[in-house]
């Protein structure tokens, strides 16, 4: 079933200026309830576009966005509702730090919220034990943090909407790999405890491959490719022809196809691959 | 081969806001040197200190307590000769992380001229070096396109130029592929290397991507402000174990063969190339299948 649901969708920016360009064009797509659904594509394919009007930051020129069945410009005036139900963390989240403390700038959505103190301080702690930022540190400016602390406090901000939908744009960006476990394997733990709906941008294809369920897949302004993490990744050359790539063990698993040998199962993470080896070793069995 | 780089024992300790040292060091007591024309990798978790490295490198900062010698002439933490930092900045050339922080004019022929015009160099020399920068990075059609309208690998190519054209005999590039999708990111990986073997331009290479990083001749290890693993890639990444405990990890295809050396395999540790490793599992599969029949 789908959570949130994208139906002929387009988005035209500077319209009617000399500056007018399309960046989606007649999109349709559906991102499944409870599931974590990747979204890859180029510079430029159109992802950002597509992730903000999820959240109504901006308005499809035509076609409808679909959240639980009902179109969320239903009422526009309730717009600022459909934003607490749909979290959005933006690419870099850590330069929208603003407030004295970290407790406040978790806070604040909340606050808007209208929720009780109790409530707030509650929803407070519980998202900054999940992004693993420690009681001590909520007292403390968040310009003192380092660059992954930044990171997680401001992605903790979103989580203590508990929004329905959580949509976030390459929120491992510039992190090392160590970094990177931290918040998407945080973020898949989430998931799976709260059941909300995830969609996440990445460039790396290696960790779509680790943390997604499902794949869409843009190009020029249209969705290109969806399905299954596997169903997708299965084709490397369509892939590649839109200026991705498949995570290189699923090359090596190419690779070793090509010499007539059979594996089976998850070819696209380390794991999978190594249990198809293992299963083909032992003959089949 | 003459060393480009050299450091002597140089450590930075950072000041904070109310002019206090920093207590520990961003750096401590690190010596290395590369020589002209390598091509090395810098790797290490946020925080290790690489960029304090790189920053040291070309002069932005000058070491707290040390010596540094590059193309020759030696830089201690006292130097305040102007003319002589100039120069070292002309020397090695750095390309930044953010492709939109580091474009100064709106057109891409004038972007890479910047740096020349700095050096006080004829117009006509300028033109030259333009032309041959953008022929270099494959971005002469570009010339007289808007830097806002280019892709984020095309605006880092143009920054590329743009070091190119002042002529230095090494580059930094701090994580200049973190923010490009992977078309972005081939594209200044190629220009690098064709920089390193076509130009001999030695390359400093600062990455997240162990991908990368296995491309390099040598790989450097920072980790807690110190010089943690030197070597070949080859080498480097065969020690999965000790790279995880740093916060790094090695190339899928180390991977792969690490986990199943640890079931008891025979496969080699250092294979950081995934054709080569493809070759070694399809050899394993098949001596183990004639060995079950």
């Amino acid at each position: 079933m789908y959570k949130i649901e994208v139906k002929n969708v387009s988005f035209v920016y500077g319209q009617s200026t000399p500056f007018e360009t399309s960046a989606l064009t007649d999109v349709s797509v559906g991102f499944e309830e409870g599931k974590i659904t990747g979204l890859i594509g180029h510079t430029g394919s159109g992802k950002s576009t597509l992730v903000q009007m999820l959240n109504g930051l901006l308005r499809p020129t035509s076609g409808q966005i679909l959240l639980d069945g009902k179109d969320i410009w239903e009422k526009p005036k309730e717009i600022s509702k459909v934003r607490f139900r749909v979290g959005l963390v933006m690419q870099y989240p850590e330069y929208q730090l603003f407030d004295d403390t970290v407790r406040s700038d978790i806070s604040f959505a909340p606050k808007n919220m209208k929720l009780s103190e109790s409530e707030i301080d509650e929803r407070v702690r519980e998202a900054a034990a999940f992004v693993d930022i420690d009681e001590q540190i909520l007292d403390k400016s968040p310009f003192e943090l380092s660059g992954g602390q930044k990171r997680r406090v401001a992605i903790a901000g979103v989580l203590a909407m508990k929004p329905e939908v959580l949509v976030l744009d390459e929120p491992a960006a510039g992190l090392d790999p160590r970094g990177r476990r931290t918040i998407l394997g945080g973020l898949c733990e989430y998931q799976r405890k709260s059941g909300t709906t995830v969609i996440l941008v990445s460039h790396s294809m290696e960790d779509m491959a680790l943390y997604c369920d499902n794949i869409v897949v843009m190009n020029d302004s249209k969705i290109f490719a969806e399905g299954t993490t596997s169903q997708v990744f299965s084709r490397a050359s369509e892939i590649a022809s839109v200026g991705l790539d498949i995570p290189s063990i699923a090359h090596i698993a190419n690779k070793i196809k090509g010499n007539g040998i059979g594996l089976t199962g998850n070819l696209y993470t380390v794991d999978g691959v190594l249990d198809a080896v293992l299963r083909e070793m032992k003959g089949g069995r | 081969m003459e060393k480009i780089i050299e450091t002597k024992d140089i450590s930075y300790s950072y000041t904070d806001s109310d002019g206090q040292i920093s207590i520990v060091p961003a750096l401590s007591n690190v010596s290395l040197s590369v020589e002209s024309g390598e091509y090395v990798a810098v790797l290490g978790h946020n925080g290790s200190g690489k960029s304090t490295l790189a920053k040291l490198l070309n002069l932005i900062l000058t070491p707290t307590s040390g010596t540094l010698y590059i193309d020759g002439k030696e830089i201690d933490h006292n130097d305040d000769d102007i003319d002589k930092l100039y120069d070292v900045r002309k020397t090695v050339g750095m390309v930044f992380q953010n492709p939109d922080n580091q474009l100064v004019a709106t057109v891409v022929e004038e972007d890479v001229a910047f740096g020349p015009e700095n050096l006080g160099i004829e117009p006509k020399e300028i033109q030259k070096r333009i032309d041959e920068a953008l022929e270099t990075v494959g971005m002469t059609e570009y010339a007289n396109h808007a830097t806002h309208s280019l892709s984020g690998g095309q605006k880092q190519r143009i920054a590329i130029a743009g070091v190119i054209a002042m002529k230095p005999k090494c580059i930094i590039f701090d994580e200049s592929t973190a923010m490009l999708d992977p078309l972005g990111r081939k594209e200044v990986m190629r220009a690098m290397e064709r920089l390193n073997r076509e130009e001999g331009i030695t390359i400093i290479h600062i990455t997240h991507y162990m991908e990368e990083a296995a491309r390099a001749d040598r790989v450097i290890i920072v980790n807690d402000g110190e010089v943690y693993m030197d070597a070949t890639p080859r080498e480097v990444f065969s020690h999965v174990e000790e790279l995880r405990a740093v916060g790094l990890e090695a190339p899928q295809a180390t991977e792969l063969l690490h986990r199943l050396r640890a079931l008891g395999y025979d496969v080699p540790r250092d294979c950081i190339d995934a054709d080569e490793c493809a070759e070694i599992i399809v050899k394993l599969i098949k001596s183990e299948k004639e060995k079950n029949v």
